[in-house]
């Protein structure tokens, strides 16, 4: 058990009330899986992601429980989890392109955070230069400023730094936005190969780019408004899926071979709610084309197969 | 690298070039007539002052059109000669100021490197904590839009004539002799006192406000964000933030000279401190050409030589400039 999320909720406090962004979420993945976490904006992904290595205002923890290898992560107490950070949970960020100081060479940047975090930069030199060699950096490289180095580079560069101390859990926050599609799928796979030789256990792959989690990703877990909508095998998520949101995702998917003029894309239509004053029950009521009257009521969680939750109602009665 | 300097140099000549010739027109420009003041002395000899007036104008050079006036200035002042003082004849104006600059280099290095160096501390102090940030903030408001020379008055007020702790005119007393006596270095330091803090307290709230909000930025940065999420202890997130934040604190050092030299004139005037700015403001109230030119020559050459450093510093000090100018050094 590599992971184990417990309803946690997680606020924002604003003047007008509270945000709710990250409503009683709970799921579980293994060892070495790869979870990819979709959604539209303002779902929570991020909320989520951030919540787990770094929460602070205006973030607000309201309840729950982190558990990561069978041990509860104190992500409520910011300063209890410095030492937790990058150690046993680290984060590949959004913003990796800037993620490194610019005026300091990239080496002596490690060597620093290793000097500052009372780790020995000794024992992971040879490592470090094993590892650029697998993403296809030069060792040179540990020699050069941010700026004499792309995109990619950067980006392979903060991978590998993240990655160093073989974190039990990486969270991978929406790292091939910024990138061009066959980057993308360079960046994935090596985030693949990365746990297979198991520098990370597991990983969190935050996109919302449904299509790229399907090359990569074991499980796919699926959220609305801050609320749990669905989690399962990437497979199952893709073709079978279950709740109504899923089904729309990844019909707004574009497939290869289907003319436009044959069958127009489709999107979902309508906005998420503002989570400040969420709808009672499910969140997606207002634009669920199948909703029903049971909708207005909290939709509980339910198994529908192996691994494979789901919380909606249609489920529900279905299987009643 | 070469490339970049050699470029630096040739612009820096051209602004050299430029300005002296602006350094000599501006005397000129102005109404009166040196000459004249000169041999007013004379006025009750009718027949001597037209003499002495021809004679003095040819001495001087002055009696030549304007143009050949300009070259002949150029010639000289290669060959080192920035002509004759005029109220203080027949000294050589180079003399004049070789004596007076050592003055200025004595109060204006310490307030400039100090006021720097505290500036940038307090302001990246207050930087971190809000409190205290909200309380300094508006002093150092108030502080970097004080004029030099009204807080000097104030100074020279308040420690020299109510308190008076300090003497307020002078770089040494009129008793003594200079030497490198304990008693001399005294007095001359009793003297340097309230000039300096005048220069030192105007521009330290600059500095501090201009830290306080690059750090605020740099603290705000992916990077730091990055550190933050990888449980770095804050010290190194202000570290960078602190170096990163001192950048463009070099460029304005670089801006601000010219104005610190404006500065330090003035508050040299109020206390009668016998640098630059005090020369400079007699030779203008006597229409001393030369002193005048002279005095403004020298200011130009140190506002250039001091940029001149500031840009070697910020090509060591930023990657990002050097990688910008053509590769690694």
């Amino acid at each position: 058990m590599s992971l184990e999320i417990k309803n946690l909720k997680v606020y924002y406090q604003t003047l007008r009330g509270q945000v709710k962004a990250l409503d009683d979420i709970s799921f579980k993945i293994n060892d070495g899986d790869i979870l990819g976490l979709a959604g539209e904006s303002g779902c929570g992904k991020s909320t989520f992601s951030n919540s787990l290595i770094l929460l602070k205002a205006p973030m607000k923890y309201i309840g729950g429980e982190v558990f990561l290898d069978g041990k509860k992560l104190p992500v409520e107490n910011y300063e209890k989890m410095k030492e937790k950070r990058y150690k046993d949970i680290s984060i590949i960020p959004q913003y990796a392109l800037n993620a490194m100081n610019p005026t300091v060479k990239i080496g002596k940047y490690i060597h620093d955070v290793f000097a500052y975090k009372n780790f020995s930069y000794k024992g992971v030199d040879n490592e470090l230069k094993r590892r650029l060699k697998i993403v296809g950096l030069d060792e040179g490289i540990l020699n050069m400023y941010p700026i004499e180095l792309s995109g990619g580079m950067k980006q392979r560069m903060v991978m590998v730094i993240a990655t160093l101390m073989n974190p039990s859990l990486l969270i991978a926050d929406e790292i091939t936005s910024a990138l061009d599609v066959s980057t993308q799928k360079a960046v994935s796979k090596m985030l693949v190969e990365f746990r297979d030789k198991k520098f990370v256990k597991s990983i969190i792959f935050v996109t919302h780019d449904v299509s790229v989690l399907y090359q990569i990703a074991d499980k796919i877990l699926i959220m609305y408004a801050g609320k749990f909508a669905e989690i399962g095998p990437a497979e199952k998520i893709i073709h079978n899926p279950r709740h109504v949101y899923t089904k729309l995702l990844v019909k707004a998917m574009p497939e290869v071979g289907i003319k436009f003029s044959d069958t127009p894309l489709t999107g979902i239509p309508g906005h998420p709610p503002l989570l400040i004053d969420p709808p009672e029950g499910c969140r997606f009521i207002d634009r669920c084309p199948e909703k029903m009257k049971e909708c207005v009521k909290e939709p509980p969680v339910i198994k529908v197969g192996e691994d494979h939750y789901v919380a909606c109602w249609k489920e529900v009665k279905k299987n009643a | 690298m070469g490339k970049y300097f050699r470029r630096k140099i040739i612009i820096y000549l051209i602004t050299f070039f430029v300005a002296v010739t602006i350094d000599w027109l501006i005397p000129r420009f102005m109404p009166g007539d040196p000459i004249n003041a000169l041999v007013g002395r004379l006025s009750n000899y009718p027949q001597a002052t037209q003499v002495a007036y021809s004679n003095l104008q040819r001495a001087f050079g002055l009696n030549i059109p304007l143009w050949d006036q300009y070259l002949n200035f150029w010639k000289s002042l290669f060959q080192g000669d920035l002509g004759i003082s005029i109220t203080i004849f027949p000294k050589p104006v180079f003399e004049i100021i070789a004596e007076a600059l050592p003055y200025d280099l004595l109060l204006m290095v310490p307030a400039i490197l100090a006021s720097y160096f505290f500036g940038n501390k307090f302001g990246a102090f207050a930087a971190k904590k809000k409190k205290l940030d909200n309380w300094v903030l508006p002093i150092w408001y108030m502080l970097t839009a004080t004029p030099y020379l009204w807080l000097a008055i104030l100074l020279a007020w308040a420690f020299g004539v109510v308190l008076n702790i300090f003497p307020i005119a002078g770089a040494y007393s009129f008793s003594l002799t200079p030497s490198f006596s304990f008693d001399f270095v005294f007095d001359l330091l009793k003297h340097w006192v309230l000039p300096f803090l005048s220069l030192f307290i105007v521009q330290l709230g600059g500095w501090a406000i201009g830290m306080r909000n690059m750090i605020i930025y740099e603290l705000d940065a992916d990077y730091s964000k990055y550190l933050e999420t990888m449980g770095v202890p804050e010290k190194l997130i202000r570290k960078y933030a602190y170096k990163n934040a001192s950048l463009p604190q070099i460029t304005g050092l670089a801006v601000q000279l010219g104005i610190i030299i404006t500065g330090a004139i003035t508050t040299e005037i109020v206390f009668s401190y016998p640098g630059l700015g005090h020369i400079l403001n007699k030779a203008i109230l006597q229409e001393d050409f030369f002193l005048i030119q002279g005095c403004f020559l020298f200011i130009i050459i140190m506002v250039l030589v001091a940029n001149f450093i500031i840009d070697i510093v910020y090509v060591l000090r930023d990657p990002r400039v050097r990688h910008s100018i053509g590769g690694e050094m």
